[in-house]
């Protein structure tokens, strides 16, 4: 195909534990925990009290500020415990699952017959709006906004990110539906990215009423929206995109076609501390807890990771599945010090793309060597210093050291000109791995597009 | 008891409110040199690179390394012929140790306790940045420079020319470069002239002594290449067997770091190529117009080209940041410094001084640079 965006930029982690393709178990949770925290800039209103008994599908919270926007429980059951922080900030909401998974009926609906505002009222009811986020920012898409376009993904290049393809397959059916729905909701379509390996394998190439967009770039972050959008329609100021992810599309697509809530997905469990990694099926809300046969009496050592194990949020060994995500990364907590790594000619444990080491010479020799990667910090924190380092696993026509400036000087017109409309914290996650200045290049963006929220309110 | 429960006992009395609290950041200095510390990410990213600045610093040092070692035989070598000395191979290694040792003593023990001290009094980690700063300036000094002088000079290069900005990583000019400037145009007569470059040969003059006189100067001509470029084979410039700063004249041990550099991608390929193209475009065209008869190529092995492009013009702190901008960044310095080679007759080698201000305008190329490239981009997307 002619017309394949060629990306050469990036970098494939060797981490050990990816998730063998076999799903172990069906899990409903004992226990779910709803954290108004994954989404971002949201100030929850709270629905329910504790005590309370709540279907799947039952509003929990709304947001403050459209309160149309609705939050709703993953599982049938009784509110348990509302979890609050400093201030009174609502941390969780724990619901207990009483295992018989019974839904709010929402009605089975035609797609094609619906008008965009129906579909819109459908989603924000059920709770499944949330699933579409806006950019720029990444925000929960505003339902009062047509955006360019709709873009998703059929490939993942984060480390040991489950193959989109396995996760969604038998969803065949419930994506095509939910792409029907979504398309009424922009006039720019649903762009689909597709890699070269599945452009013509996957299921999901057979999909109508898409825009497909092929992929030559096998190298994170070559999978992540922000960097596909930059290279397919990039968003200037005033624009807004809205993205989706495939198992969510498939979530969307039982809403209409079966008429419930149904968010139930197939979640990998990864990373070097994973025994026996492999796929589960389970709900997001899902608490490290419930999964101990997978880490077993070590959760001192690890840190629980909802997501990948660069742009994943550090859940702890009380913490829950973020609504979004479908992996689990359990790495190791590196607390030890090592007597003269850097001066080290070599470091056969630990992994460096940079070529003062010479696993680059290694990757030649054995390529199927992995890694059990901690999370040591490997040196201190310094000031920028080495120019080219970011370039090289970023591919996007961004100078992101000039951008992260701007965001630690809070300069509103800078992050402008330099792109924060195209970026969210992840793009900039392999930058953040390869620096070996230590820079925390992700909570500097973060605290930019915190910035930016703030002040074009 | 192993180092690592040595420092586990010692530490408690350097942290904040020990009874040696004061020292905390020197400490940390010698503790994370020793170890990788155990401090885990706390933010974004869980796991990270191996690599650190620490380990980049390293390589810039090892790659100085093979320029050092011939510097060091080359002090002695050039002392024993203008002396006549009749030394052997180790007799002039153990001159040029004699000479230059002092000179990284003295860098070393200034420059680092400013670092430290620097690093105490706002309560930072010590920066590695000075280990490579201290290891190039004695590299590019005459080799009789008097250590007073040297001192001053590190130690104004160091406050004014990092400290002052907030330490490695904030300074606009490379600090190495910035020390000899200072000597430059505070002490002329030390720096520039015939008499300087080879060790001994100032003083013997002036007073009649020195160490290891010999049979003193007969018919001794301490020109540089720069000053009499018909007075050495191209051999000779190769092999770097002639007077100059310590560590600059050996055109082979510079590309054997250069090597390391390009290797290990330490330094940008970029910037020392379009140096090289900007000093031969400009030798060029001088020789085409017959303003000089020295051919172009061989300003590239004269002096202190080379060792400029490799080690310092690539200093990757104060060169252009931008992909672009440093193709034009590392021309526009190879350029320079053949001008001011070839039109200013007073000061024959314009290396420095062209880097100097190609530091100085480095952020404004990355500002067009980028102002370029933001258009562009604009313009595709209307397209679009």
């Amino acid at each position: 195909m002619s017309n394949n965006i060629h990306l050469k930029q990036g970098l494939n982690l060797p981490i050990s534990g990816a998730a063998d393709q076999k799903t172990k178990k069906v899990l409903v949770p004992d226990v779910v925990a709803l954290k108004p925290s994954d989404f971002r800039g949201l100030v929850p209103r709270l629905l329910v009290k504790e005590g309370d008994a709540v279907l799947a599908g039952s509003p929990v919270f709304a947001d403050k500020m459209s309160q149309n926007i609705l939050f709703t429980s993953p599982v049938s059951g009784v509110v348990s415990e509302v979890v609050r922080g400093e201030k009174r900030k609502l941390l969780e909401i724990r619901i207990k699952s009483d295992r018989k998974q019974e839904y709010v009926d929402f009605g089975v609906k035609k797609v094609d017959e619906m008008s965009a505002a129906e579909i819109k009222a459908a989603l924000l009811e059920s709770g499944l709006w949330p699933c579409l986020l806006q950019r720029p920012y990444g925000i929960v898409a505003n339902p009062e906004l047509k955006p360019k376009a709709i873009f998703t993904t059929a490939f993942t290049t984060a480390p040991l990110a489950p193959e989109v393809d396995f996760v969604v397959k038998d969803e065949f059916a419930n994506i095509q539906t939910a792409i029907n729905a979504l398309s009424k909701l922009t006039d720019g379509g649903v762009h689909v990215s597709f890699s070269t390996d599945n452009a013509c394998s996957s299921v999901l190439s057979r999909l109508e009423n898409i825009i497909p967009h092929v992929f030559e770039a096998s190298k994170h972050p070559a999978g992540n929206l922000g960097i596909q959008i930059h290279h397919i329609s990039p968003i200037r100021k005033g624009e807004t995109v809205w993205t989706v992810t495939m198992p969510m599309l498939a979530a969307i697509g039982k809403l209409f076609n079966k008429g419930r809530y149904d968010v139930m997905r197939k979640v990998a469990v990864t990373g070097p501390m994973a025994i026996n990694p492999c796929f589960i099926e389970t709900l997001p809300g899902l608490r490290m807890n419930e999964i101990q046969e997978f880490y077993g009496n070590v959760a001192d050592e690890i840190r629980f990771v909802s997501g990948d194990c660069l742009s994943g949020r550090n859940i702890g060994p009380e913490g829950a599945l973020s609504f979004m995500d479908n992996q689990i990364t359990l790495l190791h907590e590196g607390r030890e010090y090592e007597g003269f790594g850097w001066a080290k000619p070599f470091r056969f444990n630990q992994f460096s793309s940079n070529h003062t080491y010479f696993h680059w010479l290694l990757g030649w020799l054995c390529p199927d060597k992995k890694y059990d990667m901690d999370t040591n910090l490997h040196g201190g924190e310094r000031a920028f210093v080495v120019s080219d380092v970011y370039g090289k696993v970023l591919p996007m026509h961004l100078f992101p050291v000039y951008l992260a400036k701007a965001c630690l000087a809070g300069d509103i017109d800078k992050m402008e000109k330099y792109g924060i409309y195209e970026v969210l914290e992840e793009d900039f996650a392999l930058c953040e791995y390869v620096c070996p200045s230590k820079i925390d290049i992700q909570a500097i963006i973060s605290d930019g597009i915190d910035l930016m929220l703030k002040e074009m309110a | 008891m192993n180092a690592r429960n040595i420092v586990d006992k010692i530490k408690p009395a350097f942290e904040k409110g020990g009874k040696l609290g004061w020292l905390h950041s020197t400490f940390d200095a010698f503790e994370t040199f020793m170890f990788v510390p155990n401090t885990v990410t706390k933010k974004g990213s869980h796991v990270r690179d191996c690599v650190d600045i620490k380990r980049v610093m390293i390589i810039m040092v090892l790659a100085l390394v093979p320029a050092f070692l011939f510097g060091v035989w080359n002090t002695g070598y050039q002392h024993n012929l203008a002396f006549g000395c009749g030394w052997n191979f180790w007799g002039q290694v153990g001159y040029g140790l004699l000479k230059v040792i002092p000179l990284y003593l003295v860098t070393y023990i200034v420059g680092l306790a400013i670092e430290f001290a620097s690093a105490q009094i706002r309560g930072h980690e010590v920066n590695e940045g000075y280990l490579v700063t201290g290891f190039i300036l004695p590299l590019i000094v005459p080799v009789d420079v008097p250590l007073w002088m040297l001192a001053v000079a590190t130690a104004f290069a160091v406050i004014f020319g990092k400290e002052v900005f907030g330490g490695t990583g904030m300074n606009i000019w490379n600090p190495a470069l910035l020390a000899r400037a200072f000597l430059f145009f505070s002490y002329p007569s030390k720096m520039s002239g015939d008499n300087v470059w080879v060790g001994g040969v100032e003083n013997f003059m002036n007073n009649g002594k020195c160490w290891f006189a010999g049979n003193g100067l007969d018919g001794f001509s301490g020109a540089t290449p720069l000053a009499n470029p018909d007075g050495y084979s191209v051999l000779d410039l190769i092999l770097g067997t002639t007077p100059g700063a310590v560590g600059e004249t050996c055109v082979i041990a510079i590309a054997l770091g250069a090597i390391l550099l390009l290797f290990t991608g330490v330094a940008s390929w970029k910037i020392m190529v379009s140096s090289i193209l900007g000093g031969l475009f400009v030798g060029g065209l001088a020789q085409a117009f017959g303003a000089t008869a020295v051919p172009c190529w061989q300003h590239l092995v004269m002096g202190g080209f080379l060792f400029g492009s490799v080690f310092m013009a690539t200093d990757p702190v104060t060169a252009a940041q931008t992909e672009c901008g440093k193709w034009i960044y590392g021309f526009l310095v190879g350029a320079l410094a053949i001008t001011v080679r070839l039109f200013n007759p007073g000061y024959a080698e314009g290396m420095m001084l062209a880097i100097l201000l190609m530091n100085t305008f480095a952020p404004l190329i990355d500002h067009y640079v980028i102002e370029a490239s933001i258009k562009k981009q604009s313009k595709k997307a209307r397209i679009a």
